[in-house]
């Protein structure tokens, strides 16, 4: 007997549907079991990363519960709203922690978290992502050498604004010969970091929590 | 398509019709997650996981499943096995997803996995199903750790490295530094270094299989001529 067209496709329908009600159960099972441990690992994550950049002991308070939403803005090349992190020590401000964009890398982007201290110093610089070539560009991660260290501790009234710049333009910073561009933007993106944070002291170093 | 035996789905796993070799499916994270043995073998066991799992429920919804909607259903089945082995992973072990980012969700994908719900479990009864499954996501894991373990000691000079961040920081001490203070020979990290690498790995399969069958003609010539 042939079946009727129409109730064949209802009939497989039906059952696609019920596939399609199982797995979605047992998605959402798994997300609800999985979700606190996740997000817990990723704030685990993002603090193991604050944690560089910033002295040891310097703040006391949960820097992710005190985050604020940077709009983009020029300075800090961000194209759509990042985070940035307070650092308080017995609800005083001590330091804050905000990322920069350097767009101008040799390939593409290269982010950067910066910690600031109150006094305008720098207290340390890590790359979180870029698309450097391995082995030649790569050397401003940590893990392959100390150079973005060498940004530790400077300000915008240590370094005067022209010294802002690789040695090779003239500028105070060191460089590996081959591989310019690459400093170059991460130099760059630290300086107009200062700039940005010299500028916003009122939001970045609040007193208060202004919500 | 008759039963299997285990003997045979083992070896056509393992060397045969091993998929990271011979069938070349699932190229994607063979080539680009094989930089060292840790990611190369997690990813491995993480495919072989999903694949046994999904082999396994097609072969127990095959006779529900009506012919015309095969397809979608056998992707729902692993798509949703994959999401739940990324969720498991990180977030019990989160640094190795970080080190394996988009190639945990992109198992989906894998053409190994889907190629053997359709060919295999869709006809055959459960737990062969689910051996084959297994079988032919270990071959494909250790084609992973071979070629992770060739451009890790040609590239870095060690192997095991990142092994700490499957077992934690106690584990660092497992890595083996093979050539102390080597230079490291970018070449064989990078992209370029992974198709030479398989060319390399294929070409020694091939060897290995045509020295064995001119041994077995010639084993059967003697026979012959005595």
């Amino acid at each position: 007997m042939k079946r009727n067209p129409f109730q064949a496709s209802l009939r497989t329908s039906l059952i696609m549907l019920g596939f399609v009600v199982v797995g979605t159960a047992l998605l959402a099972l798994t997300y609800d079991k999985t979700h606190d441990l996740i997000s817990k690992s990723e704030e685990d994550e993002k603090l193991a990363l604050i944690e560089q950049v910033l002295p040891p002991g310097i703040s006391d308070n949960n820097l992710i519960h005190d985050a604020i939403e940077i709009a983009p803005n020029e300075l800090l090349g961000n194209k759509t709203p990042t985070t940035a992190y307070r650092a308080r020590l017995k609800g005083k401000p001590v330091a804050a922690v905000l990322e920069a964009v350097a767009p101008d890398g040799y390939s593409g982007k290269i982010t950067l978290l910066i910690a600031i201290l109150m006094n305008g110093e720098i207290s340390g610089v890590r790359v979180i992502s870029h698309n450097e070539t391995p082995g030649l560009g790569d050397y401003i991660e940590i893990g392959k050498s100390k150079w973005i260290r060498i940004f530790d501790h400077a300000s915008l009234s240590s370094v005067p604004d022209a010294a802002w710049q690789v040695k090779k333009d003239g500028g105070k910073f060191d460089y590996v010969t081959g591989a310019t561009v690459t400093p170059r933007a991460v130099v760059k993106a630290v300086h107009k970091a200062l700039e940005y944070s010299e500028k916003n002291r009122a939001l970045l170093f609040a007193d208060k929590d202004m919500k | 398509m008759n039963e299997t035996s285990y003997r045979e789905i083992a070896g056509n796993g393992l060397w045969k019709q091993n998929s990271g070799v011979v069938q070349l499916l699932g190229m994607c994270p063979v080539l680009a997650v094989s930089s060292s043995i840790v990611n190369g073998f997690s990813l491995g066991i993480a495919t072989m996981i999903v694949m046994a799992l999904s082999n396994g429920a097609v072969s127990l919804i095959r006779n529900l499943v009506p012919g015309e909607i095969r397809i979608p259903v056998f992707i729902l089945i692993i798509a949703s096995l994959v999401t739940i082995i990324q969720l498991t992973m990180k977030a019990y072990l989160h640094p190795l997803y970080l080190v394996l980012g988009i190639f945990v969700p992109l198992i989906v994908t894998n053409c190994i996995v889907l190629a053997r719900t359709e060919v295999f479990a869709s006809k055959q009864k459960t737990l062969p199903s689910i051996f084959d499954g297994l079988m032919m996501g270990f071959g494909l894991a250790l084609v992973l750790a071979t070629l992770g373990a060739m451009r890790e000691l040609f590239g870095k000079g060690t192997l095991l490295s990142g092994i700490d961040l499957v077992f934690g920081e106690s584990a660092k001490s497992f890595v083996i530094t093979v050539i102390p203070n080597y230079q490291g020979f970018l070449l064989a990290i990078l992209p370029p270094g992974a198709f030479i690498g398989l060319g390399l790995l294929i070409a020694l399969k091939n060897h290995l299989d045509s020295r064995a069958q001119s041994r077995a003609t010639a084993a059967e010539h003697m026979l012959q001529s005595t």
